[in-house]
């Protein structure tokens, strides 16, 4: 639970409003701010449930793990009132391929766990890649490895959120840095899925899990949501079978389609093809229409971009929070700082975040030995990238990171 | 082509994707009399209207038996091996039209997938499984599975098998399944009798086929030939019309005793959860 001084610091760094007018009483405060009407104060938990509910979510599996437990507590309280299933099941293996069963049967369908559950996850993440079923798994990072420090954060699972199975792939991974953004792309994290029929993770953890803050909730019309294509006609339908988009049209079961869902590499009817020409064909159409669609996926945020600046600082998640804070305390002091902070963990843009920022110094902020330093290296490699990785189980002080960052100045 | 001439001669080729025949089942493979008699009793419950073929939906892991999800002609999935159950719970649960039948090997549903079938037996989740016991990992080249009878020589068990096998049938019958039997496919009228029943009831119920494997079990322990090894079998299977759970074990020594070991009218995981959610 955050206490008040961390409210404080959260309402300066996302609202950006100055610390005199939060000395006034946070609850006060917030009802000037959001008013009453489907604003309400709650946690990252329970925004990703309201995400999904709002997304349209019919279908939840899952296994109790801390810090994501509140998820499915609140959903299995929420969703049968909307005509939705909640099930707990024998383990995260039996949650993620009931989810993936779910989609099958022609619903949207989400799991959340934690890092020991999602290691487990692994091995149905490959089977929604290969079978093209839209779901949505929420990974509440914990502190690893094994199962850690389940209380506490990290974001050390964010090449595992990339690579989690065996097998050649790409899926969309976001990354939340406040209670209403877990909300607006535990939406997108559906709207992707449904669009591109690709799992889709969402990376949160457990700071934003527990941390409170006000969130508005969108009525229906207020957002755009996107449901799968399914075919139109019975006849002759290849599941398989791409539209231009790369995506093909979903025979979901129970109408008629004698779909066959295939785990092994397959052709267009579904049909195992051990053969390199039908291999090289799946696997580049998978990676493809991913790609494709970087347009609707990537997303960041600037912060002083646009000026003349010496040094970037990257950063995502939680720790965004505090490395944002740190950017502005650094250039109180002086130095020429700007920020990027990273919606989109997977695919990175490398066109878009070179021409995102100018500055010839960037420096990666992440609560990891240092993991997306690896790609932001590549991506800027004709530019000095640094590392500054802030292992801690708490939410980094501003101190702390403004020590990381200065190291590199 | 030969296919053409099956379409027009057998009367249960519309359930089949006949561009996918023949199987890949070795010869003397005792899956293709099990899917025979299975389609049989749905043909059946089909003619009779209680059962509507678009609602179908039959679910595989991985293995020998799972694979003939990829023959049949209706909506299939061939998922990852073990997880054929848990996958199934997804697709009843989200659509309680669909009437779910699960397929494998006794490795597939009891080894690797032990702890699903346990769960979902114990749920009584509308569903059927069939499991067809070969007593060994066959696609993988005949190794140990949890039903080989101790002693047997198989790939990985060169000495000999030092294990007890699980016996599947008492497992479940020990849960909440509305229905458990065994039958072999040596008595493929009793499969077909079995799983016709199955698909008039609801809740999870359970069906144990067992099977003869001559290529990579029956060689290893002296029954290499088919003909010779479904003998064997044959031999061994005894049908009790009222037959209790303490007569389920499988010993090559004293046979192998066939029938319905359970049977109950419990409320299903959909009816449970039906009156949960209205209340």
């Amino acid at each position: 639970m955050a206490t008040i001084h961390q409210i404080r610091l959260i309402l300066k760094s996302v609202l950006a409003v100055d610390s005199a007018s939060i000395t006034a009483p946070i609850s006060q405060y917030l009802l000037k701010r959001w008013g009453s009407v489907k604003k309400t104060f709650t946690s990252g938990n329970i925004a990703v449930a309201e995400g999904a509910i709002t997304a349209g979510l019919k279908f939840y599996a899952g296994y109790p793990i801390t810090p994501s437990s509140e998820i499915m507590e609140y959903l299995a309280e929420k969703l049968p009132k909307l005509g939705g299933v909640v099930i707990q099941m024998e383990d995260e293996i039996a949650s993620i391929n009931a989810v993936v069963g779910a989609s099958w049967a022609g619903v949207k369908a989400m799991t959340a766990t934690s890092g020991p559950g999602f290691s487990l996850i692994a091995e149905a993440m490959g089977l929604a890649v290969i079978t093209e079923t839209p779901i949505v798994v929420v990974n509440v990072m914990r502190a690893g490895p094994s199962t850690g420090v389940p209380t506490k954060t990290s974001q050390s699972d964010v090449l595992q959120a990339r690579w989690l199975a065996h097998g050649d792939y790409i899926i969309p991974c976001y990354a939340p840095w406040s209670v209403q953004e877990a909300y607006d792309l535990t939406i997108k994290a559906f709207n992707t899925a449904e669009l591109l029929r690709t799992p889709v993770v969402l990376l949160s953890d457990a700071v934003i899990a527990h941390l409170w803050e006000p969130l508005t909730i969108y009525d229906e019309g207020e957002v755009t949501i996107i449901n799968r294509k399914v075919p139109k006609t019975e006849e002759k339908v290849l599941p398989y079978k791409p539209d231009p988009d790369l995506v093909p049209p979903m025979p979901v079961f129970g109408r008629g389609f004698k779909t066959l869902v295939e785990s092994l590499i397959h052709d267009e009817r579904g049909y195992y093809a051990p053969r390199d020409d039908s291999y090289k064909a799946l696997l580049m159409r998978l990676h493809l229409k991913i790609l494709k669609r970087l347009d609707y996926i990537f997303d960041y945020e600037a912060y002083y971009c646009d000026e003349e600046c010496e040094y970037a600082v990257v950063s995502y998640g939680s720790t965004a929070r505090v490395a944002y804070l740190a950017t502005l305390e650094l250039r109180k002091r002086g130095y020429k700082v700007c920020m990027l902070r990273l919606k989109t963990l997977w695919p990175l843009d490398t066109e878009r975040l070179r021409k995102a920022c100018r500055a010839s110094k960037i420096i990666v902020v992440e609560n990891n030995i240092g993991k997306i330093y690896m790609d932001i290296d590549r991506i800027y490699r004709d530019r000095e990238v640094y590392s500054a990785p802030l292992l801690s189980l708490e939410l980094p002080s501003l101190r702390e990171a403004v020590e990381v960052v200065s190291t590199w100045l | 082509m030969a296919v053409k001439s099956l379409e027009t001669i057998h009367p249960l080729d519309r359930y089949l994707r006949l561009d996918r025949i023949p199987t890949m089942y070795c010869p003397g493979c005792g899956i293709g009399i099990a899917l025979g008699a299975v389609f049989r009793a749905l043909d059946r419950r089909i003619r009779e209207g209680v059962i509507d073929p678009h609602k179908v939906v039959w679910v595989g892991g991985i293995g020998c038996s799972s694979r003939a999800t990829l023959y049949v002609n209706y909506d299939a999935a061939h998922v990852i091996h073990g997880r054929a159950i848990a996958f199934a719970t997804g697709v009843v649960l989200s659509n309680p039209e669909l009437r779910v039948v699960v397929i494998g090997g006794d490795g597939d549903i009891a080894g690797i997938g032990g702890n699903h079938l346990i769960h979902a037996a114990k749920r009584n989740i509308d569903m059927v499984v069939v499991m067809i016991t070969n007593f060994v990992y066959a696609m993988t080249g005949g190794q140990v599975a949890p039903t080989t009878p101790v002693g047997a020589k198989t790939t990985t068990t060169p000495y000999g098998n030092p294990e007890p096998p699980l016996n599947v049938i008492k497992l479940v019958a020990s849960l909440n399944a509305n229905y458990v039997a065994r039958a072999s496919i040596t008595t493929p009228h009793y499969i077909e009798n079995f799983f016709y029943k199955a698909l008039g009831m609801k809740g999870f119920r359970f069906i144990e086929i067992v099977s003869t494997c001559p290529e990579v079990h029956g060689r290893h322990i002296g029954l290499r030939d088919p003909v010779e090894m479904y003998n064997a079998l044959k031999k061994r299977v005894k049908y009790k019309q009222k037959v209790s759970i303490e007569e389920a074990d499988i010993s090559w020594e004293e046979g192998i005793v066939i029938g319905e070991f359970v049977e109950r009218n419990e409320p299903s995981y959909l009816e449970l959860l039906g009156k949960v959610y209205t209340k």
